[in-house]
């Protein structure tokens, strides 16, 4: 007779059989059996979080940076109330991962028990499935499912809610079973024809360009690979979203840098101007349309996408491609290329008038600032921290506002999987505890959390994890004593009225760094900048680096809420100039 | 133009709302019809109607039948959001309007009054199969199948005859002829 194993035993169980080596949790009284049962898997190391949603951000930030699911274990009510933000943060950025969670024993519930949620309820509008395993003999099939739902088409958050009696119960284990598929859900639902047409489409073209996003990081480093076969065959530009920054190399003369609100001034006008736009896994986001009316006016538009619900949701398209982004694209590369003669070489030069439109606007160098000697620009910051890490295989997470921004157009990423940033639900206090997680997937690697002070003290308690598993983060704090992006809408819409966007009463971030016993660097001038920097990389442990930045500094250029890609406006150089020709006032 | 103070962008020209019929294949499990429910009120989707019952006991297979608004656009979008739920087989959508499809609801309407007057509202009812389900000297429940809006009329119509109470079902449907939904 096979051995009964208790419901803790079997959750072990599955996380070994999908080879899970990292949870990211928090214990309470629901949970507490399967806390019993850790001691007996050492393959699978638990990491203490300080809050449940620290634990959810961190196995983020390690699903992000490793391709691997996240997984976090939580207790119930208020241990499952607290990861509800990470994990509608993960289901917008579409990041894998399995939340375990306890829950009050099954007679108990509905009865407004001791720490008693609709957990289930809660998070069914944030995840892309949940189940409440209230039979013993469903657990082991439904944490199997629950990775393969998470893991498989887009991915997304998952949670398994079970209740303290099924992780005493006892049962029988089963295996994963590798035939089943999702209702019959298959991803891949391209033909040849389509992408003939696609191929077909890309000969025609005068002024394309290829408009990527996450779903190519999401599809692993493969995809990135055939991304950049793909745009060195065709010769055309490329854009790229900020979730899918570092799928193509951020430095190559092919890549107009990031688009959309706060992209670069060469990628948003080739959006708009093109004839043939093709989006590679990513979805439209209203951060990167503008206007949708008059989003890219005279183009033809492909869509790649794994996800069918993705398509014609918010721009209508001339041609879809469900599917796999790495299976799409190898395909192209490989049609393409068995019609070597004459494509490549003839659409090389129908795009070369293009190519000179491009590096016009190039020329407007959109990610301009005025430098100064007196105080530090955080664009100057993020710059000369590229500049001193490019060298080193680096890992950067942000929280989320205007250094976000800035980290994002300002340094280079050229591998996918090197930058986290929560870009769909824009939370802050993303970037810490994500950086916690990447660096349990990398002990190894530099991981820089780029932060603003207002979005770093959401998540501050998360450093004293930090400290307690040795992991040598960079907290790089752009503080300018604002809510950055908040007090620059408020400049530009609402008249300066800096409503409740000044931060009095910040910590002394060394004195906090102390605290927390890592170390604490501060910058207040452009003098010394560099030597700091380098301070903090060499230093090994977790660092708070307090880089004072010039308070009054707006992230440009921008497109102002309701405008078309190609009605930005540029930086404090370019107002200058439009000042003197009576326009300035007119762009804002 | 006015300036606009939104850190998101102005609505833009709306195509026209039709109505259209989801005919949904599901898991009958607990939680299944939040799941469906939900997605129509998160995502801010209309629901005129709702009808739902076990359809197979051995496949344990549910049969959702919504009535909802929205223009093409919104339509897929409700198709595709649908299809993604794990514990969904299989959607089917049509107009309203669609000649292949018959789609019914029912009604029971509690009439009290004079012999005469429930005469009366039967007689009203004659083009929509009316069957008695309770009779009394000074009472009847009507059952009535019909379209939701032939139904409104009824309504309205027996008011004056006696109807103090009515109960209805969302709408039902099938194809017409040897075809199924597929």
């Amino acid at each position: 007779m096979p051995k009964l194993l208790t419901g803790a035993e079997i959750v072990f169980k599955c996380l070994e059989d999908q080879k899970v080596e990292h949870i990211f949790g928090y214990p309470g009284g629901a949970v507490l059996p399967i806390y019993d049962e850790l001691k007996n898997h050492p393959s699978i190391k638990h990491i203490l979080v300080r809050h449940e949603q620290g634990a959810g951000h961190a196995a983020e930030g390690y699903a992000r940076s490793s391709g691997k699911p996240g997984v976090v274990l939580v207790t119930s009510g208020p241990g499952a109330t607290n990861v509800v933000t990470a994990l509608t943060d993960a289901y917008m950025d579409s990041v894998p991962l399995v939340c375990i969670s306890g829950q009050v024993p099954t007679h108990l519930i509905g009865t407004d028990a001791f720490q008693e949620c609709d957990t289930t309820g809660i998070t069914r509008p944030c995840t892309k499935h949940n189940w409440l395993v209230k039979d013993i003999n469903d657990l082991s099939k439904v944490m199997h499912e629950a990775f393969k739902v998470a893991t498989t088409g887009r991915p997304g958050p998952v949670l398994i809610d079970i209740p303290k009696d099924i992780q005493f119960a006892k049962t029988k284990y089963k295996k994963p079973n590798k035939e089943k598929k999702l209702n019959g859900k298959s991803h891949n639902k391209f033909s040849q024809d389509q992408i003939d047409e696609l191929v077909k489409l890309l000969s025609q073209s005068k002024k394309p360009i290829i408009y990527s996003g996450g779903g190519v990081i999401n599809s692993g480093p493969k995809a990135s690979q055939a991304l950049r076969e793909f745009v060195d065959i065709t010769g055309f530009p490329i854009t790229s979203t900020l979730q899918g920054l570092g799928a193509y190399p951020g430095e190559d003369n092919q890549f107009l840098g990031m688009l959309g609100m706060h992209g670069s001034y060469e990628a948003n006008n080739a959006m708009h101007d093109c004839d043939l736009l093709i989006n590679i896994g990513a979805r439209f986001d209203d951060r990167i349309t503008g206007k949708i009316d008059e989003f890219s006016p005279n183009s033809k538009k492909v869509h790649i996408d794994i996800d069918p619900s993705s398509i014609n949701k918010i721009i209508k398209v001339d041609l879809a491609i469900v599917g796999d982004v790495t299976s799409v694209i190898n395909k192209i590369n490989r049609t393409i290329s068995k019609r070597k003669n004459g494509h490549t070489k003839s659409n090389k030069s129908n795009i070369a008038k293009w190519w000179e439109q491009i590096e016009k606007w190039r020329e407007k160098d959109s990610l301009n600032f005025i430098n100064s000697d007196e105080s530090i620009k955080p664009q100057h910051a993020v710059q000369r921290l590229y500049e001193l890490t490019k060298n080193k295989d680096t890992y950067v997470t942000t929280e989320v506002g205007q250094h976000q921004m800035w980290a994002a157009q300002h340094y280079k990423f050229n591998k996918p999987n090197r930058w986290m940033t929560s870009g769909g639900l824009g939370t802050m206090g993303y970037g810490l505890p994500a950086a916690v997680g990447v660096q349990i997937a990398h002990p190894e690697k530099l991981v820089i959390d780029i932060a603003g002070e207002a979005s770093v003290l959401m998540t501050m308690q998360e450093m004293s994890t930090a400290v307690q598993y040795n992991l040598p983060i960079k907290i790089f704090i752009l503080n300018n004593q604002y809510m950055g992006m908040v007090r620059q809408w408020q400049e530009l819409l609402h008249e300066k009225n800096y409503s409740e966007s000044y931060s009095e009463a910040l910590p002394d971030f060394m004195k906090m760094a102390e605290a927390y016993g890592c170390k604490g660097i501060k910058a207040d001038n452009p003098a010394g900048l560099d030597d700091k920097i380098q301070e903090m990389i060499e230093y090994d442990g977790p660092v708070i680096f307090d880089c004072h930045v010039d308070p009054n500094e707006n992230c440009f250029p921008m497109i102002p809420s309701g405008k078309p890609h190609n009605q930005m406006i540029l930086g404090p150089n370019d107002q200058e100039e439009n000042k003197i020709k009576g326009k300035g006032k007119a762009l804002v | 133009m006015a300036k606009s103070k939104s850190a998101y962008s102005v609505p833009t020209k709306k195509q026209k709302p039709d109505t259209y019929i989801f005919v949904v294949w599901v898991d009958n499990e607990a939680g299944v019809l939040a799941r469906v429910v939900g997605l129509f009120s998160g995502r801010g989707y209309n629901i005129e109607s709702l009808a739902v019952a076990e359809v197979d006991a051995v496949k344990n297979i549910s049969r959702i039948t919504i009535v909802t608004t929205g223009t093409p656009q919104v339509i897929d979008q409700i198709r595709l959001q649908l299809t993604k739920l794990v514990p969904v087989h299989k959607v089917a959508e049509f107009k309203r309007e669609d000649k292949d499809v018959i789609f019914k609801e029912m009604a029971l309407f509690k009439v009290v009054g004079k012999r005469n007057k429930i005469e009366k509202c039967l007689n009203a009812c004659k083009k929509f199969n009316p069957v008695i389900l309770d009779e009394t000297k000074s009472s009847a429940v009507i059952q009535i199948t019909a379209l939701r809006r032939e139904i409104d009329v009824m309504n309205k119509k027996l008011k004056p005859l006696g109807l103090i109470s009515t109960s209805r079902t969302g709408a039902v449907a099938m194809t017409r002829g040897a075809k199924i939904f597929n």
